[in-house]
């Protein structure tokens, strides 16, 4: 099944052309990574999932992006009701200042969820998801600024799992942690694409290949190369990719 | 070379660094020397003395009981735990009521022997003149013993006299409440308001538009303090009095919205640079999470910058506290305890403003008002001190 379809994207800021008829179709409960050196458009692609590039000024798009047979750039569509379903994990560990369990539940909050038991149970479901319930269960009542760097990213995790979406999108998600931590959310990763259709933007080569049933390589705006993960890392098309993943240039 | 010259700067830099903090110092030092000085200063004028009959049995008078029995508004001694006698006041200026101007003496040579005498023959009498014209030896009367200002006086008193004769009278009360009140109906009226503002432009506004509205509220914030005063009294004065249908309309009210007005860009600005200041992630993180945007500055923006926020308020507090000349302008300057806004009311910096340049150097008056400079130094110092402490405690 076909989760999220773009076609023929092109975008702009201002006037830099930052994506260049980019096609893409990503399967449901699979995770996908983008790979690309700095400014190749990886992380632009990816926010336009969930529309986060409306918030910067002077941009504009052409092309669809379909989620679930509907184009998200239609009229009608309400950004906070699709950025529901498309949850969002971003670069660095980025916790309110506001305790564990009022971070987790702030999605359930902002949706307008009142009932306090499914909160809490929510709250507790989605801290177990990500394995830091054990961490944090005795302080729930904590300022998030508390928890380690890792803790965080993981709770960020939780956060945007609460409101079950069915998308995650992860933007380096482990690009300010520590090895360890590193490969806790990468273990985690593993575990919620059974449930959850995920699009992970990495730097880091070994981490795409870990994670990812498929990837797309990205260089300069435009999306070179996109297929099975196995292929790209063993045997890719294009020397440009080839060049890349060698560490031969990026 | 070049490292002597390095150490040159970096002397000069010293030097300044001293030299600004070390003035600051007696500036503040010079204010408490010159304010301490009142509890030393005899409540009575000096060179004066005050007597009253022998029998008399009152030996002490409060400055307000002076003022009071020499207004004529006590007229008997018993009233002020005394003989029940009829007080009759009694000035220098009232002796030729008394005696002609033979019997004093062409050159007034017979004037102290006359009041003694005069003292000596009436019961009633509380008598207020020059310590030259006090008799020697056989004074018929009783000097009352003068007494210092005391605190309790300064702090509690509900009259503010500093003319008034025999006995001038500083009570603070009066002059604090319209300085609160005026502040805190500034504060009333500017919060909402700039903070608004301040969301609209950190939060919604686009660059253009915030562009434009920056340089015009910083532009309102150099605008001399006088010519907001002279705006309240030429348009906010009668618009009150004739919207309020008042006798007067320089009142607390005027005084606090030309405050409000003057406080605004204080706050607007420092919010505004608070709420910038909110990490974008942060509220991408919110929107991401299906927030709208209000859902965002209500639940992420303003709570992560309320230590700014906070401060925004206190510093406009301190600016309404502190202003001296448009509050001047406006408010009426009636030195009494407010009872409503649109009364005329006196604020502190006004007082002095308006009295330090006829109060005598070194003398009671003069004191009285360096002493209502500390206690505003005081209060400035407690809103500092409490920005301090709100912008330093660790956000949750």
């Amino acid at each position: 099944m076909i989760k999220i379809d773009a076609q023929n994207v092109d975008f702009y800021y201002g006037s830099f052309h930052a994506l260049k008829n980019i096609s893409m179709q990503i399967e449901a409960n699979t995770s996908v990574a983008f790979i690309g050196p700095s400014g190749c458009g990886k992380s632009t692609f990816l926010r336009l999932f969930n529309r986060m590039n409306d918030l910067i000024p002077d941009t504009r798009l052409e092309g669809k992006i379909f989620i679930d047979g509907h184009n998200i750039y239609d009229k009608g569509v309400k950004v906070d009701t699709l950025r529901k379903d498309v949850g969002m994990v971003f670069q660095k560990p980025n916790p309110f200042p506001k305790t564990i369990f009022e971070n987790v539940a702030y999605g359930l909050r902002v949706n307008g969820v009142k009932d306090k038991d499914y909160i809490e149970e929510t709250v507790i479901k989605s801290l177990k998801q990500v394995v830091l319930w054990d961490e944090v269960k005795d302080k729930l009542k904590d300022s998030a600024f508390a928890l380690s760097g890792g803790q965080q990213q993981r709770l960020c995790i939780a956060r945007a799992l609460a409101i079950s979406p069915s998308i995650l999108l992860m933007d380096e998600p482990t690009s300010a942690l520590d090895p360890i931590s590193t490969s806790k959310i990468e273990d985690l990763v593993h575990e919620l694409k059974k449930d959850y259709t995920i699009v992970i933007v990495t730097h880091n080569m070994q981490q795409a290949a870990r994670v990812s049933d498929k990837t797309g390589y990205f260089y300069l705006g435009e999306l070179i190369e996109y297929g099975e993960t196995r292929k790209i890392f063993t045997n890719p098309e294009k020397e440009s990719t080839q060049n890349y993943i060698t560490g031969r240039f990026g | 070379m070049r490292k002597f010259f390095e150490k040159l700067v970096e002397g000069g830099l010293l030097i300044s660094g001293s030299v600004s903090s070390l003035t600051i110092l007696l500036i503040v030092v010079f204010l408490f020397k010159e304010a301490g000085g009142l509890f030393n200063t005899p409540s009575t004028e000096e060179g004066y003395v005050l007597a009253v009959h022998n029998t008399n049995e009152v030996a002490k008078l409060s400055p307000e009981q002076l003022m009071d029995i020499f207004d004529g508004n006590i007229t008997n001694w018993k009233e002020i735990g005394g003989n029940d006698v009829e007080i009759l006041p009694f000035r220098l200026s009232d002796l030729t009521n008394y005696y002609s101007e033979e019997e004093l003496g062409s050159e007034f040579q017979y004037v102290p022997q006359k009041i003694s005498e005069l003292i000596g023959k009436e019961p009633g009498i509380i008598a207020f003149f020059p310590e030259q014209y006090l008799l020697q030896e056989h004074f018929q009367g009783k000097v009352l013993p003068t007494q210092n200002i005391t605190p309790s006086e300064f702090f509690g008193g509900t009259k503010w006299y500093p003319t008034a004769t025999p006995a001038p009278i500083f009570g603070l009360i009066p002059l604090l409440l319209g300085t609160l009140l005026v502040s805190i109906g500034a504060i009333v009226l500017s919060l909402p308001f700039g903070l608004a503002v301040a969301i609209y432009m950190a939060e919604i506004a686009n660059h253009r538009m915030r562009d434009f509205l920056k340089p015009i509220i910083e532009l309102l914030a150099g605008i001399p303090s006088v010519v907001y005063g002279f705006f309240g009294l030429v348009v906010i004065v009668p618009l009150i009095q004739k919207t309020f249908d008042l006798p007067v309309g320089e009142t607390a009210f005027a005084g606090s919205v030309v405050l409000a007005i003057m406080a605004l860009p204080t706050i607007i600005t420092v919010a505004e640079d608070a709420m910038r200041t909110t990490p974008r992630a942060m509220k991408e993180a919110s929107l991401a999470l299906g927030a709208t945007q209000w859902q965002t500055i209500y639940k992420v923006i303003i709570p992560y910058s309320i230590s700014g926020i906070t401060s925004a308020v206190v510093l406009g507090i301190g600016r309404a506290i502190g202003e001296t000349m448009a509050v001047l302008m406006v408010t009426g300057n009636a030195a009494v305890i407010p009872t409503s806004f649109f009364e005329p009311v006196r604020t502190i910096p006004a007082t002095i403003a308006a009295e330090l340049g006829e109060a005598p150097a070194g003398g009671a008056h003069y004191e009285a008002l360096f002493l209502l400079g500390v206690v505003l130094f005081l209060i400035t110092l407690l809103l500092s001190i409490s920005v301090e402490y709100i912008s330093s405690k660790r956000k949750i």
